[in-house]
Formats: C-alpha cells, structure tokens, sequence
C-alpha cells in the first residue's frame, strides 16, 4: 500500500513539475496538471481502456502496453530470439526465423499496424515488418503469438512497411535501400538507373489471415521511407514517400537532400491487382522463406518459394504516379477521410497535404511535369490542398484524431504540433522529452480513429529517468488529447527504440483472448496426453523422451540409460487444463533456453550431455504450493554402457499407474 | 377435468425439468480463482459450470489427499428410473383422480427425497473426509481430530483458502413446484369430494 501511496504521489509530483514547465502559456495548469495522476491511474485489478502495442525497434519484438496506465504486459517475441519463451530454440519454433540466408535470430521491427473491416480496427491481428532483413509477420490477437513470418525478396531495408489496407486485403512492404534486380556482382557506383526499388503487395486472407505475396512492383531506384494506404474515397490507393531521387550512393546525408522536391509515390493498387488476376505480371525466380505456426500442432514449418511475380510500372499505364513533395519526405500519413495525404518533408519548412480529389483531376487533365522512368510527375501546384506554415523543425509523422485535427511530430524541435485540415492552422503545441519520432492515436490510421489519448514515442531520453550507465531507455509520453489543448499526463520506459506503434480499444480483443489450448485438439506430432502414454524410445544415439507435467510433478522424473554422445530430445506437455497454469521445463547444461509450456502445449528442446553424473531438470514457473517439489533426474553413463533405458514416477514404470 | 386431476398431472409432469437442468450446485471460491470453480449434480451426470472445473477441483483436491470425483457414480442409474416411474405414476393417478392417492404419492416423493439427500450427504461425507495416507498436506482441528474437508450439505462453508457454496439449481426447483403442486392437488381434491 505505502509503495502504491509513494508512486502515486512520484508521478503526481511529477506531473506538477512536467505540467508546469510545459506549459509556461497557460494559467490554469496548475489544477489541470493535478489532474494527470487521476487520469493515468488505473486501480488494481482495473483494467486499462485501450491495448497499445509498440514496436520493439532493435530489440526485434513487440510491447503490448495497456493505456492509460503504461503498464508492460507483454514483450511478443517476433523477429528475434527469446530464451524467455524458448523462442527461436524450441524446435517448435526454429523455423519461424528461417529465412533465405538461413536462421536467423534478430531483426529490427518497426511499424504495427491492425488488421481492419471497413476501414476500422477489427482486432484480429497485428503486422509488424522486419526491417533488416526483409520480412513481415503476422500476430494473432487471440494467442498474442506470432504465427506467420514472410520473407520479402528483392527487398533490403524494409522500412515503408507493414501497412494494412482498409479490408486488410494487402499489407505492404516497401524497400528503403534500393538494390539491383535481380540481386548480382556489380560497381556499386553504377547505381544509378540500374539499382530498384521494389513495393511488395502481400494478399492475407480474410478467413484465417494466411500471407501470399501477391505481386511486386518494381519502381525506380529511390528510397521508399514510409507508406499509408488510401481509405475512404482513395481506398484502392497506396501512397509511398520516396527520398534519394538523386539515386546517390554515398554519403546520402548530403548527397540525397540536393533536390528540393522529392515524391509521393500514389500507387493505384486495385488497378495493378486487376492486370494480375487477368494474367498479368512476369513470373521471376527467387528465393524467400514463407514460415507458418500452426496452433494445432504448436509447430512451425518453413517452406523456400522460388518465384514472384513482378510488375513493372510502364506495364499499367495509369496504376502509377508521382507527387512533388519538398526535401526527402519521411512521414506519408493519410486522414480518416481518405481526402488528404500528409507528406512530412524532414528537411522542409513546411509541412505538405496534398489532395487526393485534385489529384485525380490533375491526373485527368493530364498536368503533368515531365516524368521519371516513364511514371508522370504530377505538377506540384495541382495536387497541393495546402501546407501547414512554420509548424516546427523536422516533421516526421501525422496521427488524426477524427475530430478534424492532425498531429504531427518534430524531431528536430522535439515537440508534437496539433493542426487543424482544412485551414492548416496550428492550434497547439507541447514539447517532449526528448526527439520524438512516431506518435500514435488508437486508431489513428484507419477511418475510425479513437481520438482520446496520444503517444508519443521519443528517440532521446537524457536525464529523465534514473541514469543506468551509457545506455539509457527510450520512453513514451502519453497525451490526452480530448480537449482543445494537449496535456502530457505521462511518461513510461519502452523496450528496444519503439518506431510506431498502434492502439485499439481493449473490448475489441478481451472477449477473444484465450485462456488455454486445448489439450483434446493438441495435434503436435510427439504429444502424450496422459501419463499413462508417457514414454522413453532410443533410436540409435537419438533418445526421445515423452514427457507430462502436472502440478506438481513430471512423469517421468526418473531417466536412466542415458549416454554421453546421446541427443535427447524433451518433447514436453503440460496437461494442465486450467488458466494461467503453464509449466517450466529446464535441464542442467542444455545449450538452447528453457522451455515454457501453456496449458494444452507441447514444445520440444534437445539436450546433449557431455559428462557422466546424475543431472537435475525443474520447473522454472512456480506453478503451485509444490513447485520446489516439481523436478526430476536423469542418470548418464558412460558411451556404450549397458545401463538399460528405464523411466519411472515414483519408483513405478509411468505406465503402470 | 377436475382442478385437482390437472394440478396433479401437472406438479408430476414438472419433475420432468430434472431430466434438463441440474439438481445442484457446488461452487468453491479462492482468492486464485477469480473465476470460482464450479461442479453441477444432475441426476445423471456431473458437468463442468466452466469447461474443464471438475479437473481443476479434482487438481487442487490431491493436495490434501481427497479423492477424484468420479466420472459417474451408481446413482446416476437409479435416480432417472425413480424420477421416471414417480413421474408416470403420478400422471396415472392424476387420471384416476382419488386424491388420497395424491397424498399417497407426494409422501412416497418425500421419502425418496430425503433418502436422495441422505445419499448424497453420505457421498460428500465420504469425498471430504476418506483421504489418502500418503497426502501432501494434512490438516488438523484445534481438537487435535483430522480436519475433513467435506462441502456443506446446503449453504456456504470455508475450507481452508476456498470457500464452498452448495445450493439448489433449476432442477431442484422443479422438483419443489412440482411436489407442492401435488400436494395442493391433494386439498383441492378433498374439497372437491366434499361439495
């Protein structure tokens, strides 16, 4: 209690304090600012109103946090390995980091987005791209588990990814690094006219969400930053920010910001997919690993697909078309309408909107300036709705709050703009500690935006937390937004560097989140159900051994007639059929994690013993009263002894119970 | 046809609700089940209130060495038959219509009630109180006796971290409305004979 008691008043005091330093404008911050701890203070046992997930950035993972506490819930393990949940060393899991170079156990992920209908938030799943080394996966919202990983080829820094469209028919991933295609031993200064950018369009599967790559559309050799569908009216367009139209290839930081315009890339994607399904497209071998977790089986598979479809722009006359936007464009949101679309030129002084409706008018009367590798250049005056003056230093991305506003942020004067479409005048603005780079509004990229809070995620923390040495955490400041002003009410420590995140109301995913796997539809191919069926069988220096735990035992958990040299591999169930009752599975000397095991769940680890002696294995999750209790041993002997193979639970062979 | 034949009819026909919806219920609550656990008694089964409870009972239960409950006991064959036959026998009589009978059937029902309740007493008697040597946790009164753990038979209970709950559901309730309405039969059949 007196814990709860202090931090309260902590982050009471400290609202005062952030209040009244941010808000040196107003008088009546002082009541206001009180407020904030009342606002953020989510009781115990009360739940939050809103889910956030947060990208992970380098750490490869996904945060959910809960809103608008800040509370940590859950780190999903996606792109990198996580010893924690034996991800990435179950053999169960393995195969979902597989990928055309191999295994591979990090990656750096960037952009969630939700799965919508209709240009809403459905909560069924969340995309998250891996940047490094190409790839996009898939969450389920009812497991909070990663359960589909594709890779993209021809691909290399996939950064204007993972954007859903309004019926979540695509998500797409675009290539920041330009690269030749196909990929080949060449001058890296021939870059120029011979590298490309490929913007891949992955078709899910509105019944059970399963990823193809539809197509890809082979564009000229920019960086593709960031991309936003169209909704709305402009549903059917996918609009990319492009920089490095000078197609430089070293020392980019100058050499990539001498054009004073460069583009939005406006792709009329429902034109492209009807050239496809009419036969359109060239098929081109590649390679790309396509993993997949089924839950029945609690397993992964990896498949190697050798071709793709590739479109060129110049095969679909009208599908593509590109928006002078001034100075390398990072941020290219698009409004609940679908009307506008936000062009953040990072090294601009001002902020660019243009209008889908002029667009299309531009693009009949055919005002055209010139064009790039045979796509049009719309004349800039003619796609303009208007631009946002003075706003601030650096803009980088624009979250709308449905109510008419948009929200921008500014890196380089680390503060977050409120403006209004329409007139584009600024209405607000609140600086944030330190460097901020995406914001979230729940909701925020679709057509139905939860404009209550806003989350700012920042680049730089400096001193505002407890210093821990060099590395200190990035954090997330949370706003409330509701009124005519922003009021920061709180800042929270995020893991790795959260790019974007996205946010949904929590009663669109509490009815559906489930307790338990059942254990009557556990498909995995070396489950046992009871202890009755549980089992030791050598096979050569194979030795496969087929384990229960219950509360608060193993059966078995007395192994004999292990030998130096063996591979012994732990295919372990959890019988438990009761919530939030997993089970812990660790053996002395195992070169891979342990294993956590949810009720109705079998996973498998491999241990191989290199010295003779007795050796403990123990649950690692205090599961009951007796968890000290739930261990077990396992006796290896010499290469070649003749201590015959035996397994018992409590001096009984398992199966005689 | 005379009031006192319908009601008859009537009250024996709503035993018939035993066949659909349990009889009672068993809840147990602790502070680790937010979502209490929870057994039904059919007359012929037993069944989960939440998918899987019974194994989770059966689960905390081996702690203090009590006993599985089991998939079906003797009982479930008897009580369907006793109910099926006090049911047609009471429909007959209803038809027959002397309202002596009437009385005749709702004692007949009152004894095989409490035999039922005597029954099941005993069962619980035996479930709370028949532990294994070998249990992991053993439990004494202040009076230095075994603690038993046996759920009440009717009310609300606390055994050590859980608190039991054992109350009638719908089924029970058609039994009662039904027996009075019997019994009701039974006057207004006499009144009847009188005028």
């Amino acid at each position: 209690m007196k814990t709860i008691f202090k931090s309260l008043l902590a982050i009471t005091v400290l609202s005062m304090v952030l209040g009244s330093c941010g808000k040196g404008d107003s008088k009546k911050n002082g009541a206001l600012a009180s407020n904030a701890a009342e606002k953020v203070y989510v009781a115990p046992g009360e739940y939050d109103e809103f889910y956030a997930f947060l990208s992970g950035g380098f750490s490869g993972q996904l945060a959910v946090y809960g809103l608008p506490s800040g509370r940590l819930f859950k780190v999903i393990p996606v792109f990198s390995v996580d010893p924690e949940k034996a991800y990435g060393f179950s053999e169960e899991t393995k195969p979902m980091l597989n990928t055309s170079h191999g295994f591979i156990p990090w990656d750096d992920s960037h952009h969630p987005d939700i799965s919508q209908t209709a240009g809403e938030l459905d909560g069924r799943w969340v995309f998250i791209n891996g940047n490094n080394t190409p790839r996009i996966a898939k969450i389920d919202l009812t497991s909070f588990e990663t359960t589909e990983i594709i890779e993209i080829p021809n691909s290399a820094g996939n950064h204007s990814s993972s954007f859903v469209t309004e019926n979540t028919e695509y998500v797409v991933a675009g290539t920041r690094f330009s690269v030749p295609y196909p990929q080949k031993d060449m001058p890296i200064k021939e870059y120029k006219g011979n590298f490309k950018g490929a913007l891949t369009f992955i078709s899910v599967d509105p019944k059970n969400g399963a990823m193809n790559i539809k197509f890809q559309l082979m564009m000229p050799g920019f960086n593709y930053d960031l991309s936003h569908p169209g909704r709305g009216a402009s549903h059917g367009w996918f609009f990319f920010t492009t920089y490095n139209t000078e197609e430089a290839n070293s020392l980019l930081e100058v050499n990539a910001s001498q054009n004073d315009k460069d583009f939005i890339a406006a792709i009329n994607w429902k034109k492209i997919e009807e050239y496809v399904n009419n036969g359109g497209g060239k098929k081109a071998p590649t390679r790309y690993a396509h993993n997949v977790y089924n839950e029945e089986t609690h397993t992964a598979t990896s498949t190697i697909k050798e071709e793709v479809l590739i479109i060129n722009p110049s095969d679909v006359p009208g599908a593509v078309y590109f928006m002078p936007t001034p100075k390398s464009p990072h941020g290219c949101d698009v409004d609940p309408s679908g009307e506008y679309i936000v062009g953040s030129g990072k090294l601009a002084a001002e902020l660019t909107v243009h209008s889908f409706s002029k667009m299309l008018k531009a693009i009949e009367q055919k005002k055209f300036d010139g064009d790039a590798y045979g796509i049009p250049i719309l004349q800039y005056e003619a796609t303009l709705a208007g631009a946002v003056k003075q706003p601030g230093l650096g803009p980088l991305h624009t979250e709308f709050d449905g109510k008419g506003n948009a929200y921008t942020t500014f890196f380089i004067s680390s503060e977050v703009v409120k403006w209004k479409l329409g007139t584009w005048e600024v209405l607000d603005r609140k600086p944030v500690f330190y460097s901020v780079g995406h914001l979230m509004i729940p909701g925020g990229n679709s057509r139905k935006p939860f404009g209550k809070y806003l989350v700012a995620m920042n680049k730089i923390t400096k001193d505002r937390y407890l210093p821990t040495g060099p590395e200190v955490t990035q954090s997330a400041q949370l706003f409330d937004i509701t009124g005519e002003k922003m009021e920061m009410l709180l800042d929270f420590p995020t893991i790795g560097e959260p790019h974007y995140a996205a946010g949904i109301p929590a009663n669109l995913i509490v009815p559906k989140s489930k307790k338990i796997y059942k254990l009557e539809d556990n498909k995995h191919k070396s489950v046992v159900k009871t202890e009755a069926a549980a089992k030791v069988v050598r096979n050569g220096n194979e030795v496969h051994v087929y384990m229960t735990m219950i509360r608060s035992h193993f059966a078995p958990d007395n192994i004999e007639g292990i030998q130096v040299g063996d591979k012994v591999y732990f295919h372990v169930t959890n019988l438990e059929q009761d919530y939030d009752v997993p089970h812990g599975f660790a053996v002395i000397g195992a070169q891979t994690s342990e294993l956590l095991i949810m009720p109705g769940q079998t996973k498998t680890n491999i241990w191989e013993p290199k010295q003779v002696g007795v050796w403990p294995f123990y649950c690692t999750d205090f599961c009951s009263a007796l968890h000290q209790e739930m261990q077990g041993y396992i006796r290896v002997s010499p290469k070649g002894s003749k201590v015959p193979l035996t397994y018992t639970l409590d001096g009984d062979a398992v199966d005689a119970e | 046809m005379k009031k006192s034949k319908i009601l008859m009819i009537v009250g024996s026909l709503l035993l018939l609700g035993l066949f659909a919806f349990p009889l009672w219920n068993i809840t147990l609550e602790a502070p680790q089940y937010p979502i209490p656990l929870g057994m039904d008694i059919h007359i012929n089964k037993f069944t989960d209130t939440h998918e899987f409870d019974i194994k989770n009972i059966n689960l905390m239960n081996h702690y203090v060495g009590m006993q599985y409950i089991p998939d079906t006991i003797p009982e479930f064959k008897v009580f369907p038959i006793a109910i099926g036959i006090m049911v047609v026998l009471g429909v007959i009589i209803g038809f027959l219509g002397n309202h002596k009978l009437f009385l005749a059937w709702f004692v007949l029902m009152c004894i095989l009630g409490t035999a039922g309740m005597y029954d099941f007493y005993m069962w619980e008697y035996d479930y709370g109180h028949n532990l294994s040597p070998k249990a992991i946790m053993n439990f004494k009164n202040p009076d230095g006796s075994v603690m038993g753990f046996q759920p009440p038979l009717f009310g609300t209970k606390d055994i050590l971290n859980f608190t039991a709950h054992s109350y009638p559901r719908t089924g029970a309730y058609f039994l009662f409305v039904g027996m009075m309405l019997t019994l009701v039969a039974f006057f207004v059949g006499r009144k009847e004979k009188k005028a």
